[in-house]
């Protein structure tokens, strides 16, 4: 199984007085397929390494490979394809646009590929609406959402490009312990169905144990590498 | 419709209440440039119609006073010929008197063809009683002249010149033009009959030539002159002889144009400002679409859009309010039932305030535009 995301020797850097290495040396890589969680305390990194690897911020040194593309030397119009083609995020907060009812906010991510929506992508995103079982609200403005349908929702707006990387920070962060369990059940059948690579940022240990891989980050540096 | 554009009339859509305080708020600018620009336009026009509107703009005269011109038939078709010249008549004139009672009244005796009573000195539209002259014993006279010998249409008026010759003419019209020179001193007969009453035979005093565009009275004028080529011909415009009035009226335009430059600058300035706000605003959801893959361009358009969409909006409500202003303000705005000035429709004022207004907005729109390209996905995201 090939890696679709590779870490080599990233670092990061905080540019201020004084300046803060946040990240030291990172080298990882995440299979195709694969289902990983990356743990830490609170202001270990593990947050600055997720978003390295989806591209939203730039490491100081190193590289990041994601489907085979050196990202080091991309232009941001290049990386912005990059993204919205291979990765999907999912964040603490749901980030969707207000203006906009679920359904546009899902399909706003394959429009922005500059891509017409067709009948084949409505009815993946119907499918997903009911994998997630929000087709009843799919319709409704993200303000008339309750905080379980919204976080849904962004996990829709992930998948709807079929990416081959779901990368999530604290995904669950704001919600209850049904919600909680009932996201990642669909995230695991997500990734079995479609073989969809999960990378998960959570600070909870018994989150990370439902996952086949843990990384563990502590200082900026990769700690443990626990893989069942 | 481009992605852009629908986020950007979305993002104005679903904030409507903000959208329609800032239209509102541009649109009364536009309404007040286009109010200032068409009322100071129409004051202009209506100044400058009074003043040479119903008057020959080029006068081809002999050199030496008191000369007539013989060779007339040719200046006619030199002058006609030219483009940019709307009538071309001729006219023969001299000073003479009408008598009252024992009385005798200086006046001047202005023969005039058809053109130039018709076309140049309009003075079919300005007859107030009667009718045009029809015979060759017609006369028409100005309403002051008519009070000042208290003779009305049909009434008999004999005209005497210094050296003796003496014609009945019978007043066919009166007419009003509005200058008391003309009103109070003009008596005027066919073409023929003045000659003969002169002694002029074939001859004319003046060529008398109407253009189209006043203010280009003095290029055709000098034309006209290296055409004909004649030191014996003197060639005089409107421009020459008003200087006064030219410069006021370029100041007139001069200073409507610098009000009008002024506000549209406040209405760039003003979209600049409330578009860099909205950037403000709309921060959280640019770093969003740049998260999932919108690039830097498109995320700017969207910005550039909003500008003219606010612009488009501002700019046709604008011009409504202002032409709706001009009219009212013209219906309402009288003195002795007359208006102050004549509602007048300047399409091309109009057009160069949209385009100008619309194109304002765009550049306007570039401001935050730019603002927005400096956005990366990883601020919004750090801010949670």
């Amino acid at each position: 199984m090939g890696n679709v995301i590779e870490l080599r020797n990233v670092n990061k850097v905080y540019r201020g007085t004084p300046d803060v290495q946040v990240l030291f040396d990172i080298t990882l890589a995440f299979p195709d397929r694969s289902f990983n969680s990356i743990v830490g305390e609170s202001g270990s990194g593990k947050s600055t390494l997720l978003n390295l690897i989806g591209s939203l911020d730039r490491p100081t040194s190193g590289d990041v490979i994601i489907d085979g593309i050196s990202t080091a030397s991309l232009s941001s119009d290049r990386l912005a394809e990059v993204r919205n083609r291979t990765l999907g995020f999912v964040f603490q907060a749901h980030y969707l646009l207000p203006e906009f009812t679920a359904m546009e906010n899902v399909l706003m991510s394959y429009v922005i590929g500059t891509r017409k929506p067709d009948r084949a992508v409505m009815d993946w995103a119907d499918e997903l609406f009911e994998l997630l079982g929000i087709s009843r609200v799919k319709n409704n403005r993200s303000t008339r959402m309750s905080g379980g349908q919204q976080q849904r929702t962004a996990i829709v707006r992930a998948l709807i490009n079929k990416p081959r990387v779901v990368l999530a920070d604290e995904p669950t962060g704001n919600l209850d312990s049904e919600n909680t369990a009932n996201i990642y059940k669909r995230f695991r059948e997500i990734n079995e169905r479609y073989g969809t690579t999960f990378i998960i940022v959570t600070h909870d240990r018994r989150i990370a144990e439902q996952t086949d891989r843990i990384v563990e980050v502590r200082d900026g540096r990769v700690l443990l590498d626990i893989s069942k | 419709m481009s992605l852009p554009l629908r986020i950007a009339v979305r993002f104005l859509v679903s904030g409507k209440a903000q959208t329609l305080l800032i239209v509102g708020g541009i649109a009364v600018a536009i309404s007040v440039q286009v109010f200032v620009g068409l009322l100071l336009d129409s004051l202009q026009q209506g100044l400058i119609a009074q003043t040479v509107g119903n008057s020959p703009q080029i006068r081809i005269t002999s050199a030496d006073e008191n000369v007539t011109i013989g060779r007339w038939n040719e200046v006619l078709s030199v002058a006609r010929g030219r483009p940019g010249v709307s009538a071309v008549g001729v006219s023969a004139s001299a000073n003479a008197f009408v008598r009252k009672g024992n009385d005798s009244v200086p006046v001047l005796v202005r023969g005039l063809d058809d053109t130039a009573i018709a076309r140049i000195y309009g003075l079919s539209s300005n007859l107030y009683e009667g009718r045009l002259i029809s015979g060759a014993g017609d006369a028409l006279i100005g309403r002051d002249l008519a009070k000042k010998l208290d003779i009305s249409v049909g009434d008999r008026l004999q005209v005497r010149t210094p050296e003796g010759a003496a014609v009945d003419y019978v007043v066919s019209g009166l007419f009003d033009l509005g200058v008391a020179a003309i009103d109070g001193g003009w008596v005027v007969t066919p073409l023929r009959t003045a000659q003969s009453l002169f002694g002029f035979g074939n001859r004319v005093t003046s060529v008398e030539v109407k253009v189209e565009d006043i203010f280009t009275a003095d290029v055709l004028a000098s034309e006209i002159a290296s055409l004909l080529a004649d030191d014996g011909l003197d060639v005089s415009n409107w421009k020459d002889e008003n200087e006064s009035l030219l410069s006021a009226i370029q100041s007139q335009s001069i200073s409507s144009n610098m009000i009008q430059s002024v506000i549209i600058i406040s209405v760039a300035i003003a979209i600049a400002s409330i578009l860099s706000i909205s950037v403000l605003q709309k921060r959280r959801q640019v770093g969003i679409l740049k998260a999932m893959g919108i690039k830097d361009r498109a995320a700017s358009l969207i910005f550039v859009y909003q500008g003219l969409l606010i612009g488009l909006l501002a700019a046709v409500l604008g011009l409504t309010l202002g032409v709706a202003l001009l009219y009212g303000f013209t219906t309402f705005a009288t003195t002795g039932g007359e208006s102050v000035v004549a509602f007048r429709f300047d399409t091309a004022l109009i057009l160069r305030s949209f385009v100008v207004a619309v194109a304002a907005s765009g550049l306007a729109g570039l401001v935050p535009a730019r603002r927005s390209l400096q956005l990366t996905p990883i601020e919004v995201i750090r801010e949670g």
